[in-house]
């Protein structure tokens, strides 16, 4: 629990209160120090870069989703045609949206964390976007769109969490995490059906698979990697990639809809959704 | 602004307010004894140049007459609240007929469980809705309390319910509500950031309206596509 | 002048016995005499009382504009008030420290540490405390416990925000309540405090039963000194069990256990219970020393004996022993047993008997008095007019389905405020001017002191008695923005007007505030005895030497023989040996 975290914290508080109070101020942002202004992954300089690109195919039949009763909030109610529903599975013709994909093992360099913030907003009651992937130590820039109360509550291991409201449209916060954690579940706990999950890695390549299940992630330093495919039902897998000097390379998932039957992902190790840490990697045959 | 309790719409709200109002009266009574006789005091017994204060003691009489009176008088109050309060709190007491209700509280929702045309809880036709809570009137309705994460307290100003819900416990309430209508529902116990949000809408039905409102439920219920298993966020 | 003759040694400061050639900081800083013990205490919960009424303004602003942002307020920075507008966390951080701050760190330490401190010696006829090594180390415990408590709102992800009650799992799991260090920080801080609450109890209990001066029998000493002495009993008894249950949280919080936590075994109501064990009699620790303050100085105003002496330690000790056994009344509606709930009504409602023994015992001492009305005497009479009404409010919470409504409402407010700042805080005013001459030797500006006063007594009612109202109304403590209840919107008007009074009644306390600052330098020099009252600190010069006393004085009868015929003047010390003296029982030395 993260309540183990708060041990080392005692210890030294006792120490450092004075100097916290003269201080003052500080930690008003969580997480780690901000980034700075100048990098980005732009700034570490990649001979021949590679891509990858690849698609996440999805078999079976997509289950209906859960729709969300929002009668006791008009204000969000309002924005939506229809009732609106719980999207966890997002699908387009025998492909999966909605998955985290990120490289996992492969990597030497650091990365500096970009300066510019994601953004993730609250909409008519939902998170807009449902799977944000950031880098760590990367702010990321919370906003209210709806006149009502959201709560922000992340629930990280590996990460220090957040749990902050905002009670009035327009406000906004920043956030970030300063150690990589796939994923940080994000929750707002006044419409207990809003659900976000954030991917934090330490580097700059991720990405999130829009309906049509493609994904790109440019500018790779040549080499072999382990890339992992994350998604909230399905779980994850894992494929290797190897990407040329300045080539493409291609990678393909597949998840099936008795995946979340089953609970075994058949492609890597079963992976549960509770379990954080998602390590070590099973190296297995691309497929 | 009201000067006084929210319409009472509960059966043994009466109850409270008649209490209520006889501590007001009898509290009154000894409120204008009291700060006259202060008032009196400050007045006649004002500092006058020459004179010299009594220098009494006490009273030996006077110190149990003041013992007895308050002690009986507090006692009668203490012995007519106990039976209205055993009425409303007593697992034992509790109508037996009732209509069986299940509340769940989390941060920061409430969710009531409807039984579904078995008239049982916990069994697959259940249904439930979310901060709203729809009743029958003139009939008695019995929930059982269920908290999720922290402690949560169960409020319905105008049919006179305050219960917490606390994590680990079924706690037992009931009430029988005396008029239709749209009625208050709160979260009385400080839950967290959003414990002002917490707070949702009583439907009291007619008998007939509220059949027609549950058949529709459990019609939606039954129909609806099969939800997924829910996310995990903790 | 008296034709009992005062001891000669009243007028000499500058005893060669004493003769005080310590440094300034064993004098000063880490000072082992009581008096100065208690001077520390003052201006420490003086800070905090400033602290708490700040927060309590924040407090009011929200309720009184909900939402609306705050012109300045952005200054307190993102996360707690982004463009001036209060977040609830902040909100709830506020209410949880306002309360905190209120009763652990201002009137607590005003009532123990300063009063205690600095009567019982005086007023038993010791040179010291008993242990005063061990009073020291009282003190700079609350300082340590102070700082951790104030350094939490400086924490990443704010202060404590659970309420001053803390319930668990609230108070326990981070991702519950957003709150991380701040709330370890609250459980530390009121840990350490607890300490230091134990080591002053102790030696309180320990000079009271042991250094009194010869003739100074039980029933011979001053109220205040018999209040003090059953509060810190009461403190005996209640403090090591908060602190026992807080050092379980402090486990829950940080080493992953489970006491309070339902998933883990734990049971959230075994914090309440152990909570409240020690909360109720925190209540009347809040109150005891207040009511003693007050018998003694109604006395002096009214120039006669407090009408019921016995009768009236009787009663505060009824009270101390009730309030020990009255915890439950707090958790009515918490899943408790309904049977149990109606026992612990039974205790609450009797505790109104010993309460009401004392009312009339006071304005029995007015009756046939000569009421002098100087500003300690108008406090006090504010007091018994004040508290009367929050034991009739609490008539009304103790009776258990009436609860049902008002429980969690701002009936509670109101009732605690009126026991808590109509009750402690103006007994407290009444002290700390009534004593202000003995403590600096200079005395305070009367006239400046009955604006105050009336200031202070007509808004503290425009602020609290409306809150009764809220409360009937069903409008919910503890809530951030009570506008969201449609219930509540009407409301709006007359927490505004709260908002106002509340205000008008801090700015009020800052005349008092500058008045006591400036008298402390300025104010008239004050004489040993400018009061006229009988008891052993007044019988030494204003402010007293180290030691107290040049020897040992000795004591003939009780401190309010105010009128006596024995006398010509209309009060006469306890030490004033009779016209034929008996021979005092062979005195105890102090070893």
């Amino acid at each position: 629990m993260t309540r183990f975290t708060r041990l080392p914290a005692l210890l030294t508080l006792g120490v450092l209160a004075v100097a916290v109070a003269g201080c003052g101020g500080d930690g008003d942002t969580g997480g780690a120090p901000p980034a700075d202004a100048t990098e980005g992954a732009a700034a570490v300089e990649i001979e021949n870069p590679g891509v990858i690109t690849g698609t996440v195919m999805f078999t079976g039949t997509a289950p209906d989703l859960e729709s969300i009763d929002m009668d006791s909030e008009p204000v969000c109610a309002e924005k939506h045609e229809g009732t609106p529903v719980q999207e966890s599975v997002v699908t387009g013709t025998g492909t999966l949206g909605n998955v985290f994909v990120s490289v996992r093992e492969g990597l030497s360099q650091e990365f500096p964390a970009p300066s510019t913030p994601v953004e993730i907003d609250q909409s008519g009651c939902v998170y807009e976007p449902r799977i944000l992937g950031v880098q760590a130590g990367q702010n990321i820039t919370i906003r209210n769109n709806d006149a009502v109360l959201h709560n922000i509550n992340a629930t990280p291991e590996a990460n220090r969490g957040f749990n902050i409201s905002q009670p009035q449209e327009g406000m906004t916060s920043d956030r970030s995490f300063s150690a990589s954690e796939i994923m940080v579940p994000v929750q707002c706990d006044v419409h207990g059906w809003m659900t976000a999950f954030i991917g934090v890695t330490d580097h700059p390549y991720f990405a999130v698979t829009g309906p049509d299940g493609s994904f790109e992630i440019e500018n790779l330093p040549p080499g072999d990697y382990v890339l992992e495919a994350w998604h909230e039902v399905y779980g994850a897998q894992t494929v290797n990639v190897t990407v040329p000097p300045s080539g493409t390379a291609e990678a393909t998932f597949t998840y099936d809809a008795a995946m979340s039957a089953s609970a075994v992902v058949p492609v890597g190790d079963p992976v549960d959704l509770h379990d954080h840490h998602i390590s070590p990697v099973a190296v297995t045959p691309a497929g | 602004m009201d000067w006084g309790f929210p319409e009472n719409v509960s059966t043994f709200g009466a109850d409270i307010d008649a209490a209520y109002g006889a501590i007001f009266y009898a509290t009154a009574l000894m409120f204008v004894i009291v700060q006259g006789l202060l008032v009196y005091c400050i007045i006649r017994f004002r500092r006058r140049e020459g004179r010299k204060a009594v220098p009494i003691h006490g009273n030996t009489r006077l110190e149990i007459l003041w013992t007895v009176v308050p002690f009986f008088g507090v006692m009668f109050i203490a012995y007519t609240s106990a039976s209205v309060w055993l009425d409303i709190k007593s697992p034992d007491r509790m109508p037996e007929d009732a209509m069986e209700l299940s509340v769940t509280a989390q941060q920061f929702e409430w969710s009531v469980t409807y039984p579904g045309a078995d008239g049982q809880l916990a069994t697959a036709d259940d249904y439930s809705t979310r901060n709203e809570l729809h009743i029958p009137v003139d009939r008695a309705v019995r929930l059982t309390l269920h908290a999720q994460d922290v402690i949560h307290s169960f409020y319905l100003p105008e049919l006179r319910v305050k219960q917490d819900a606390v994590p680990g416990m079924e706690i037992p309430v009931w009430l029988q509500a005396t008029a239709t209508g749209e009625y208050t529902l709160g979260c009385a116990e400080l839950c967290g950031l959003g414990h002002y949000r917490m707070r949702g809408t009583v439907n009291v039905y007619s008998q007939q309206e509220f059949d027609t409102w549950a058949a529709e439920e459990a019609a939606i219920a039954s129909g609806a596509p099969a939800s997924l298993p829910p996310v995990a966020a903790r | 002048m008296s034709t009992v003759a005062l001891p000669e040694y009243v007028h000499h400061y500058h005893d060669p016995a004493h003769a005080d050639d310590r440094s300034f900081v064993r004098k000063y800083i880490f000072s082992t005499d009581h008096k100065i013990i208690g001077i520390q205490f003052l201006f420490m919960s003086l800070t905090f009382l400033l602290i708490g009424g700040l927060l309590a303004m924040l407090i009011r602003w929200q309720l009184g504009w909900p939402g609306r942002p705050l012109p300045g307020g952005a200054v307190l920075g993102e996360t707690r008030m982004p463009g001036g507008i209060m977040l609830p966390e902040f909100y709830n951080s506020l209410m949880t420290m306002h309360g905190t701050i209120m009763i652990f760190f201002a009137v607590m330490p005003l009532l123990v540490g300063v009063f205690a401190n600095y009567l019982i010696p005086l007023q038993v006829g010791a040179p010291d405390m008993a242990f005063p090594r061990l009073n020291m180390a009282s003190f700079w415990l609350a300082v340590v416990s102070g700082i951790l408590m104030f350094a939490g709102f400086f924490v990443e992800a704010g202060h404590a925000a659970a309420g001053w009650t803390s319930y668990a799992p609230l108070s326990v799991v981070p991702e519950y309540s957003g709150v991380y260090n701040g709330q370890v920080l609250w459980t530390v801080s009121l840990i350490i405090l607890g300490f230091s609450s134990l080591a002053g109890a102790v030696n309180y209990i320990t000079t009271i039963i042991n250094m009194r001066a010869p003739g100074m029998t039980l029933l011979r000493l001053p109220l205040p000194t018999w209040a003090l002495f059953i509060t810190s009993i009461l403190i005996l008894l209640a403090i090591p069990v908060l602190t026992g249950a807080l050092i379980l949280l402090l486990f829950d919080q940080v080493l992953g256990t489970g006491f309070f936590i339902p998933e883990m075994g734990g049971e959230p109501l075994l914090w309440q219970h152990m909570f409240w064990y020690f909360g109720h009699p925190e209540v009347y620790i809040l109150i005891l020393p207040s009511f003693g303050f007050v018998s003694e100085i109604i006395a002096n105003g009214a120039r006669k004996p407090v009408f019921g002496y016995t009768a009236m330690v009787l009663a505060l000790a009824a009270i101390a022993f009730l309030g020990w056994i009255v915890w439950g009344h707090h958790m009515f509606q918490s899943g408790m047993n309904p049977m149990l709930g109606v026992g612990f009504m039974a205790t609450t409602m009797v505790i109104a008997v010993p309460t009401a023994i004392k009312v009339f015992n006071w304005i029995g001492t007015l009756w046939q008095g000569n009421l002098h009305f100087h500003s300690p005497m108008l406090y006090s009479l504010a007091f018994v007019s004040m508290f009367v009404i929050g034991g009739f409010s609490g008539v009304f919470l103790a009776s258990t389905p009436v609860d049902i409504p008002l429980h969690d409402t701002y009936f509670v407010v109101a009732h605690i405020h009126y026991v808590l700042f109509g009750g402690s805080l103006f007994g407290i005013f009444a002290a700390l001017t009534y004593w202000f001459p003995k403590m600096f030797g200079r005395t305070m500006n009367e006239r400046i002191n009955k604006i105050h006063f009336a200031l202070t007594f007509v808004f503290f009612n425009l602020t609290f008695f409306p809150m009764h109202e809220l409360g009937v109304n069903g409008m919910l403590r503890r809530v951030y923005d009570y506008t969201q209840y449609a219930l509540f919107q009407d409301l709006v008007d007359l927490n505004r007007f709260i908002s106002l009074s509340a205000f008008a009644l801090f700015a009020s306390q800052l005349i008092y505030a500058a008045n006591y600052i400036w008298s402390l330098g300025r104010g008239a020099r004050a004489s040993a005895n400018p009061w006229r009252a009988n008891s052993l600190e007044w019988t030494v010069p204003s402010p007293p030497p180290h030691g107290n006393f040049d020897s040992m004085p000795v004591v003939y009868r009780g401190p309010y023989e105010y009128s006596s015929p024995e006398s010509e003047e209309d009060y006469l010390p306890q030490d004033a040996p009779p016209a034929e003296a008996p021979r005092p029982e062979p005195a105890p030395t102090f070893a």
